[in-house]
């Protein structure tokens, strides 16, 4: 194998040869104690509220866009689903996918049809969310109703995994099926190559970059949901930061943040290696030995960005003579 | 664009060789919205607020609480000059300050202290600047990684712990003054000062505008757009250091989990709000001031006439997406 096609197989599945790397040396090296069903099932059950973020910033990027009001939608989307849990599981869920949709729907206004620069308006939304997120939760934190229900679902299990995961699974199948055999994925692929030649073929450019947005929004609100019903209470200052840590797993998985390029399953592998970090610094510690602080967490992860970064770098030269985005 | 090359009108606002069309009101809007709003607000506070109108808090309040950002945000401005974002300053400026608290801990004299820690902050903006320039590395992804990690960084240094110190001339950063001035406006006023003056009136600054403008022509023209680019960075993070220094000058202990959280935001708003593209090519000193004082003034008044924090955040971000359509109509 050439070196140049090794390269591209390592920007490719590079994630996921480094996550199966991960998950064998956290194997061999704690034994049972990491195979166990009950910290599979933990991880998953945590991972699927970030992949849900991840999972719609990924579409963002593919159409060339950044969407950074995640994180505060997260926390709307928590505390409007806590303060309706009492309603059932359904209506709190659905209420959380509705308000994030819609301040989705006010970024894909903002960025498609007037043109701004989606890294500024998201900038905006994000202040405005996490307002909204704070007055509705009167600055404290939004405290779920036991009663009707809402709260079991962080404990409700499908083959022993957790049935969040499972949904969020589903979701990234559908987002995948929908990127490589739907109008829907060729409008978002062809808008982040290149948006001037998607207009001139007449593709909706401004339509598919609305939905993007929506879809963006709507996830996040889940994910708020999710947080809300695994936690039982969310505080308004939930989810700050998660926006940049969907992009680094978007990036980590393969996806180019030039737009045009992108993989639906590279990003949940992202989400899964970069979540899988922590795991293993707890594991490590418990092991006793050397103490690991998980301070060096966020260390880690920000090298496994700086590797794909450079990898990346060196499989996409043509950018080395254009000017920065 | 035909921005590159020709002397700057007498407005430092406004950018070299646009077309003068008239004045339309978004471009008036543009130009001096924020200086607008601020004269409003201004107002509206001398005829509400009491005591405003007293020099103790326009200068010890209004502006001692803006400058830490808004010196945040003339670095920034600088790096979205030549078409960049830098998300690592809020991490830069918490490695900077546990530097500065541990060289202090150790014995160093607070010159030392100082010197190494914006030396740390010079480095990492040599990293993010080579991430960007010599790697082709989109600049939000390039400051990501630092964002990430240097957060990860600084706490590892004190292995999580809040570093107390008492050390009254290193301290004076923060709480010192200059002619009964706070220090923290002192060094505002400084640096704005120097920034104007080299946009202005050196060669750098016409380099600067024009790697923005047009990199390709620039290059062509024999600017070396790599090392504009490079000393944008580094300059930006220098200036991050040294407010990470000035806050924990103020408390008096280095908190590498608080110090210069979601700082990035501010300063990015702060730069949005004078009415600068984030594509390059422009830079306004003063704006960038101004607008960093006038969402400060904003929230303040907010807060002041009884609405909770979170509506003056609501607001802030209004006034964002209100400062992007003003661009956009007065293209």
């Amino acid at each position: 194998m050439s070196t140049r096609s090794l390269a591209r197989l390592l920007q490719q599945q590079g994630a996921l040869i480094a996550l199966v790397a991960l998950v064998v040396f956290g194997a061999l090296r704690y034994g049972e104690n990491f195979a166990t069903g009950f910290n599979v099932q933990s991880v998953l059950a945590d991972d699927a509220k970030y992949a849900l973020v991840a999972l719609g910033m990924c579409f963002v990027i593919m159409t060339g866009g950044i969407d950074l009001s995640v994180g505060s939608v997260v926390a709307l989307g928590g505390v409007v689903a806590a303060q309706l849990s009492g309603a059932g599981l359904l209506p709190a869920m659905l209420a959380a996918l509705a308000v994030g949709a819609a301040v989705g729907a006010v970024n894909g206004v903002l960025v498609a049809r007037y043109r701004l620069a989606p890294f500024l308006v998201t900038l905006a939304t994000l202040l405005v969310a996490r307002g909204l997120a704070l007055y509705l939760a009167d600055a404290r934190s939004a405290v779920a109703d036991p009663s009707a229900g809402f709260t079991d679902f962080g404990a409700w299990r499908l083959f022993g995994v957790p049935v969040a995961f499972w949904l969020v699974a589903a979701l990234f199948a559908l987002g995948a099926l929908a990127l490589h055999s739907t109008d829907f994925g060729r409008n978002v692929l062809a808008t982040g190559g290149n948006e001037e030649a998607a207009r001139l073929m007449g593709l909706p450019v401004d339509r598919t970059k609305f939905a993007v947005y929506v879809l963006s929004g709507a996830l996040a609100g889940i994910a708020g949901a999710f947080l809300a019903a695994q936690s039982a209470s969310v505080d308004a200052a939930a989810g700050q930061g998660w926006e940049l840590t969907a992009i680094a797993a978007v990036v980590v998985g393969g996806t180019l943040l030039t737009g045009g390029v992108g993989s639906v399953f590279g990003t949940l592998v992202g989400v899964l290696l970069l979540q899988l970090i922590f795991n293993l610094i707890v594991f490590e510690n418990s092991r006793g030995g050397i103490q690991i602080s998980s301070y060096w967490e966020s260390v880690i992860r920000g090298a496994f960005l700086l590797a794909v970064v450079l990898l990346q770098v060196r499989l996409t030269r043509r950018g080395r003579t254009s000017a920065p985005a | 664009m035909a921005e590159v090359t020709t002397s700057r009108p007498p407005e430092p606002a406004v950018p070299p060789t646009r077309p003068s069309r008239g004045r339309s009101w978004a471009g008036v809007a543009r130009e001096y919205g924020a200086g607008i709003l601020l004269v409003l607000l201004f107002a509206f506070n001398v005829a509400f607020t009491p005591n405003f109108l007293t020099v103790q808090s326009l200068v010890d309040v209004q502006l001692r609480q803006a400058a830490p950002v808004a010196i945040v945000a003339l670095g920034m401005a600088l790096v979205i000059a030549v078409a960049g974002i830098d998300l690592s300053v809020g991490s830069v400026m918490a490695i900077a300050g546990q530097v500065g608290a541990l060289m202090l801990l150790a014995g160093a004299g607070p010159a030392v202290a100082v010197l190494l820690a914006v030396l740390a902050a010079a480095v990492c903006g040599l990293a993010n600047g080579t991430l960007v320039v010599r790697f082709a590395v989109q600049p939000i992804i390039a400051t990501l990684i630092l964002f990430i990690a240097g957060r990860g960084i600084a706490q590892l240094l004190s292995g999580g712990q809040l570093i107390g110190f008492r050390d009254p001339s290193f301290q004076f950063l923060g709480l010192g003054r200059i002619a009964g001035i706070p220090m923290p406006v002192v060094l505002m006023a400084v640096v704005a000062a120097a920034l104007w003056f080299v946009v202005r009136y050196t060669a750098y600054g016409r380099t600067l505008l024009a790697t923005g403008g047009n990199p390709a022509a620039a290059r062509l023209a024999g600017v070396r757009t790599g090392r504009v680019r490079m000393a944008a960075y580094v300059t930006c993070s220098t200036l991050a250091g040294l407010v990470g220094l000035v806050v924990i000058g103020i408390t008096s202990a280095s908190d590498a989990n608080n110090v210069g959280l979601g700082v990035e935001l501010d300063a990015i708003a702060a730069v949005a709000v004078s009415g600068t593209p984030l594509t390059g090519g422009r830079i306004s000193v003063i704006g960038t001031l101004v607008g960093a004082v006038m969402l400060r003034l904003l929230q303040n008044t907010l807060v002041a006439q009884g609405a909770p924090r979170e509506i003056a955040q609501i607001v802030t971000g209004v006034v964002i997406v209100i400062a992007l359509f003003v661009q956009l109509r007065s293209r």
